[in-house]
């Protein structure tokens, strides 16, 4: 009996020492960085304890900038990229020719590579000396003037940035709803067939009910996802993310830990705790919203 | 009187039949425009990463196609950027990371599905909350951990804070609970160690979970560029995410469109192939708990 108690802590012992190095430890340590005033990397001494770190961070105008990005990015994207998802999912299933070979498709973007695939946008929305780009000779067709969406004005890079997030997020949202609206059990539809329902009541009566909890999940990670959007980011505008002024909230705290502004994992720590604080918060009150309107 | 029934009904059928249509059509033209928003990214790359440097920046209004393709490009990423050594790194990481973590998951399942032992509930509770930890909060103290262990450009420091996955010890109990609790006790009876028994019994009878966690890491090992980033800044220890950002920033002199564009498309094409040759497998593990976006 002894040793059978011995042999499950052996079997869970390289798990344990991975996630008690790399994530129990760290996560500790990260609240107590975030506290310690004036922290030296080199000499690892700090001189108080206080709510220093927040107050400096709060007050960073590349922070604020971030905030600002980011919480524009998750209202647009969220609400943007789960209603065509939802359409997508509806088109698709209403399809059977060549469903599967657009699901394929649609597929594609999860497993290419951020950084690379960004590049392309950046070459297709760019606009440089020697040509306005691909996007901007679609907007000449249609009678617009260029803009250069990547070094241009703000509102042109936070577009490309939302549609490359949303480009980014869809493959896994078509995904879970079609995987839902096929899982729907068929006699709810045949009994409104029956009843002359019309296709968009039974839409809003039927099929939305019947997915609202998968709906729901894409709403609460897509919020998660959306709060620490970085790569895509950097992917379009370059590693100088405070320079273009398209810098987010991750991307904040890995610039104050590391590369030429770096040095400060207490300013990093901080921001790392108001975005894990602020992601809390929002996902508790989706839970709360969703435990309203889900139906089990 | 009955033939005009009959008229009737026909007609609504028939006018039923053409709204039909008519919403079919306008259905599979609204699903290729998406279509075509996602593939168009791919074959731009593949376009011009067959451009000639001069082809195309010659061209002030770009063409959707070329007349002499050429596979110069290709070589100019791999001779002038090292981008087999960027794949090469990025193949070891994957690789290691991906079986560590295989072994390290497959323990711990075990342990919490089959073996009896005082606190495994709570142990298992524990784990389960730390899969609400985001990773932006421990990146930070893991920067500090590795750079003060000396770990930074080396392969230690790059995978062993990448092997830990509480999602995927769940996903893999979740399986192994559904192996029949009978094989066990006859395993037992005739004196089958655990290790064995697991080996033997377990893994076999779970390979299809098994590879399709695999594969998920791989390619979340393939694309992740946030902790590489941290760690490395010597060249010789990039992956591929980084490698194209340096390619981008640094490499290939003044803005060699096309030939990054080859650097592109051949950092993508082994998930592609992957993707479609694993492509129900790859779907269905992460219909069942991929996370991403």
């Amino acid at each position: 009996m002894k040793f059978q108690h011995f042999k499950g802590w052996i079997y869970l012992l390289p798990a344990i020492l991975f996630l008690g190095a790399f994530m129990v430890y760290p996560l500790i340590d990260v609240f107590i960085y975030s506290v310690e005033e004036g922290y030296n990397f080199a000499s690892q001494t700090y001189s108080g304890v206080g709510g220093f770190n927040f107050s400096y961070v709060l007050h960073d105008p590349y922070f604020l900038q971030a905030l600002k990005n980011t919480f524009l990015l998750v209202i647009i994207t969220v609400p943007t990229s789960t209603l065509l998802a939802l359409l997508i999912s509806v088109g698709l299933s209403s399809i059977k020719p060549l469903r599967s070979l657009y699901q394929t498709i649609y597929f594609l973007p999860y497993v290419t590579n951020t950084l690379a695939v960004g590049l392309v946008f950046m070459i297709l929305f760019k606009k440089t000396a020697y040509s306005d780009g691909l996007v901007n000779l679609l907007i000449n067709w249609f009678g617009g003037s260029s803009v250069d969406f990547i070094d241009g004005p703000y509102w042109a890079k936070l577009f490309v940035l939302c549609f490359y997030t949303i480009w980014i997020v869809l493959p896994f949202k078509i995904l879970l709803l079609t995987s839902a609206i096929s899982s729907v059990d068929q006699s709810y539809y045949n009994a409104a067939r029956v009843d002359g329902t019309s296709r968009f009541r039974t839409f809003t009566r039927i099929t939305l009910p019947m997915i609202s909890p998968t709906l729901f999940y894409l709403i609460v990670t897509g919020f998660i996802g959306a709060f620490k959007a970085y790569s895509d980011a950097v992917a379009l505008f370059g590693t100088d993310l405070n320079a273009s002024g398209m810098n987010t909230i991750v991307g904040y705290v890995y610039d104050m830990l590391y590369g030429d502004s770096g040095g400060y994992p207490s300013y990093a720590s901080a921001a790392a705790v108001i975005l894990f604080a602020i992601v809390l918060t929002i996902t508790c009150i989706n839970l709360l919203i969703s435990r309203k309107y889900t139906h089990y | 009187m009955n033939n005009s029934t009959y008229e009737d009904y026909s007609k609504i059928e028939r006018s039923v039949s053409l709204r039909r249509r008519i919403f079919n059509g306008i259905t599979y033209f609204l699903l290729s425009v998406w279509a075509v928003a996602v593939l168009f990214p791919f074959y731009w790359m593949i376009l011009t990463s067959v451009k000639s440097y001069g082809e195309y920046n010659s061209e002030y209004i770009p063409k959707f196609f070329t007349a002499t393709p050429t596979l110069e490009n290709y070589t100019e990423a791999f001779t002038s950027v090292p981008l087999g050594r960027y794949l090469l790194n990025t193949l070891i990481f994957t690789v290691l990371t991906t079986a560590i973590m295989m072994v390290v998951i497959t323990l711990a399942a075990y342990a919490f599905d089959r073996l009896e032992f005082r606190g495994k509930n709570l142990v298992f509770t524990a784990f389960l909350s730390l899969m609400m930890i985001p990773n932006e909060l421990v990146v930070i103290t893991n920067y500090v951990t590795v750079t003060e262990m000396n770990m930074r450009n080396t392969f230690m420091g790059l995978i062993l804070p990448s092997v830990t996955s509480v999602f995927y010890i769940y996903l893999l109990r979740e399986n192994f609970a559904q192996v029949p609790d009978t094989l066990y006790y006859a395993a037992k009876v005739d004196g089958t160690s655990d290790l064995k028994y697991l080996l033997k019994v377990m893994v076999p009878i779970c390979r299809p979970t098994l590879i399709t966690i695999g594969i998920l890491k791989v390619i979340e090992c393939w694309n992740s560029y946030v902790w590489p980033r941290l760690v490395t800044d010597d060249p010789d220890y990039y992956l591929v995410s980084n490698g194209i950002q340096e390619i981008r920033e640094n490499g290939f002199g003044r803005e060699n469109i096309p030939a990054m564009m080859a650097a592109v498309v051949v950092i993508s094409v082994p998930l592609i192939l992957l993707f479609l040759i694993f492509r129900k497998k790859i779907m269905e593990g992460v219909s069942r708990g991929g996370t991403k976006g």
